[in-house]
């Protein structure tokens, strides 16, 4: 296997949360919990988790806009946490983001073209070229410079925002985009319209994807691997084809079982988990599924599992999957 | 009906959009109690302005024959007061001394406060709360009561007026801007743009001081008619601007005794500080709808 683009390894975050009169910590968010990972150059890794499962907080992590409490970051093959400040913003242009959220990602006081430009500014692009930059990639994500280069991002719809806001992170030329829910803010039409934008850039700059779903068929409509998060922690990493043909951890079961599909062959047949994840403040001992897990053991409570593989390409953090070929010392 | 038609197209085919300042012109220019406040303002300002050369009379220069002439007197429209001045020429620059003592400690609290807040709103932690903590030291008395404590320690005099009632009007604008920034600071573009790799100062000059200054500036605006009333209020008490000088405030003092003589004059000082108050309230009230971002 090729050298990782992104490595993660051992990443951990938790969250203080304070209360009372002295703001005292009261208890931990945990956020984010032993996570690894590798990426391939050209590769897409699709993350997929429920709400609240830390995914934004990883994609913030893994372009160190917020410090890890524990773990490595590897970017072509360097320590991004150990980066001075200047290596950093060398760094930076490299790695970049697409945020979730179309309206609170574009500053309402900057004009489109002035907004994709700013990146330019900051690395010393000389301001007619930034702009002439900005515009010629305005025009391939589907924007009109002319007609929209002037506008100010309330004039704008969710998905020519959502537009603005890849053009934004293209412009620095980066090699890695991490995607933080690209589409779940817009209509399905146009998130296919948005899908398809990305998976044309991709091919057309050779980058490599992070993209953070909790949409099952966004994440399979375009990721390579995928990864699933659950409260927090990775519980199974495979390929697409896999990991939706077959589905080891029981969460992925019930996530793929949950999501509704086109295929009449793939409707659900069996019952999705109930209820609401427990809370990442005080997460379940051991296994943090075990309160939901329908093939829940005693062992499960005591112990969180170890990633183990089932494949080549596909591993799973699960007690049911362990003892087949345990190697006797 | 073609020329309807050709009228209801132009302005759609006019693609360049006015940038985010025009359109605030373009709003305030259509808000008729804004502009007729701006125009009372204007002539209030400017008559302050052009007191030297408006004003008729000398306002220090009084005689005991001609006291508290009624207003419509002749060759003292305003009439004269206790003094036997000439109450429009008093007017006049009573308001010189009314708005600088008035707008000034604003301005200044606008400049400081602003920066004191977003410091405290953008560093955070030990910053902020050494910051906010001694604001609301000052937060916790009344303005009233502050402003006459701070002005009875220094003693009166305009300069002393002026830092007095600075210090009452920065806690304030510091609180608006601090948890403005807070606000601004936790969306998404600021994050793009630690992403960017831009550093602090790009950040705040770019993205954070244009989202923050409008709602700062909205709120300091409805400050400039309190702080002409305090300054009136300080030199009618005596702590403020000192006599001979003449100041609205402190000419509502000295005429308050001729009431029952004659209850048109002394009312004349008081109805210009009302007038510049209101006029100020209507003006940051019209300012604050037209910077409102609309999507």
């Amino acid at each position: 296997m090729r050298a990782p683009l992104l490595e993660a390894r051992g990443l951990r975050k938790h969250f203080p949360l304070r209360g009372g009169v002295l703001q005292r910590t009261r208890a931990w968010v945990r956020a984010v919990d032993d996570v690894s990972f590798e990426v391939a150059l050209g590769e897409t890794l699709g993350i997929v988790g429920e709400s609240g499962c830390g995914k934004s907080t990883l994609a913030r992590l893994l372009l160190r806009l917020i410090e890890p409490d524990a773990g490595v970051v590897r970017f072509d093959g360097e320590d991004v946490l150990a980066a001075s400040p200047s290596r950093m913003k060398r760094l930076r242009r490299d790695m970049q983001l697409v945020f979730q959220d179309p309206y609170a990602s574009l500053n309402p006081r900057l004009t489109i073209e002035d907004t994709v430009a700013f990146s330019l500014l900051v690395h010393g692009t000389p301001r007619a070229e930034a702009e002439e930059r900005a515009r010629a990639l305005l025009g391939r994500v589907g924007l009109d410079p002319r007609l929209h280069g002037r506008r100010y991002a309330h004039e704008l719809s969710g998905g020519q925002r959502q537009r603005v806001n890849i053009a934004r992170a293209l412009v620095l030329d980066p090699k890695l985009l991490v995607l933080d829910e690209p589409v779940s803010a817009l209509d399905k039409s146009v998130q296919a319209q948005v899908l398809n934008l990305l998976r044309d850039l991709k091919a057309e700059r050779a980058l490599t994807y992070v993209l953070i779903s909790h949409d099952l068929n966004v994440i399979e409509y375009v990721s390579d691997r995928v990864l699933v998060m659950y409260l927090g922690e990775v519980v199974e990493t495979g390929t697409a084809e896999a990991l939706s043909q077959s589905p080891k951890h029981p969460y992925t079961q019930a996530l793929f079982a949950s999501a509704p599909s086109m295929d009449p062959d793939r409707r659900m047949d069996r019952l999705p988990i109930t209820g609401d994840p427990p809370n990442a403040i005080d997460p379940p001992s051991g296994c943090r599924f075990r309160t939901r897990c329908p093939f829940v053991m005693p062992r499960c409570a005591e112990m969180t599992p170890p990633r183990v593989p089932v494949s080549a390409t596909h591993e799973v953090a699960c007690y049911l999957y362990e003892a087949e070929p345990a190697p006797v010392a | 009906m073609a020329l309807a038609t050709a009228l209801i197209e132009a302005p759609a085919l006019a693609t360049a959009p006015m940038s985010y300042w025009r359109t605030v012109g373009w709003r305030l220019a259509r808000d008729r109690a804004t502009l007729i406040a701006g125009g009372v303002l204007a002539v209030i300002v400017l008559s302050a302005v052009l007191a030297p050369w408006l004003a008729p009379y000398d306002p220090a220069a009084g005689s005991i024959r001609l006291r508290l002439a009624p207003v419509g007197a002749p060759g003292h429209v305003l009439g004269t007061d206790e003094q036997g001045r000439d109450m429009l020429s008093r007017l006049l620059w009573g308001g010189r001394m009314t708005l600088v003592a008035g707008l000034t400690p604003v301005l200044v609290a606008f400049v400081l406060g602003t920066a004191l807040g977003v410091m405290a709103g953008y560093v955070g932690g030990l910053t902020n709360m050494l910051i906010m903590r001694t604001m609301d030291i000052f937060y916790a008395f009344p303005a009233v009561l502050l402003a006459i404590a701070i002005s009875g320690a220094l003693g009166p005099g305009l300069p002393n007026t002026l830092i007095s009632l600075s210090i009452v009007f920065v806690p304030r604008v510091v609180r608006v801007a601090e948890s403005a920034t807070v606000q601004v600071k936790g969306l998404e573009y600021i994050a793009a743009a630690r992403a960017s790799g831009a550093g602090v100062r790009a950040i705040v000059r770019h993205h954070l001081l244009a989202n923050v200054l409008g709602p700062i500036l909205v709120s300091s605006s409805t400050q400039f008619s309190l702080a002409i009333i305090l300054a009136a209020g300080l030199s009618f008490l005596g702590l403020g601007v000192t006599p001979p000088a003449a100041e609205w405030g402190l000419m509502l003092n000295t005429l308050r005794q001729s009431i029952y003589v004659n209850a048109l004059v002394p009312a004349l000082p008081g109805l210009a500080i009302f007038v510049t108050s209101m006029a100020f309230n209507l003006l940051s009230d019209g300012l604050r709808d037209a910077m409102e971002i609309r999507g």
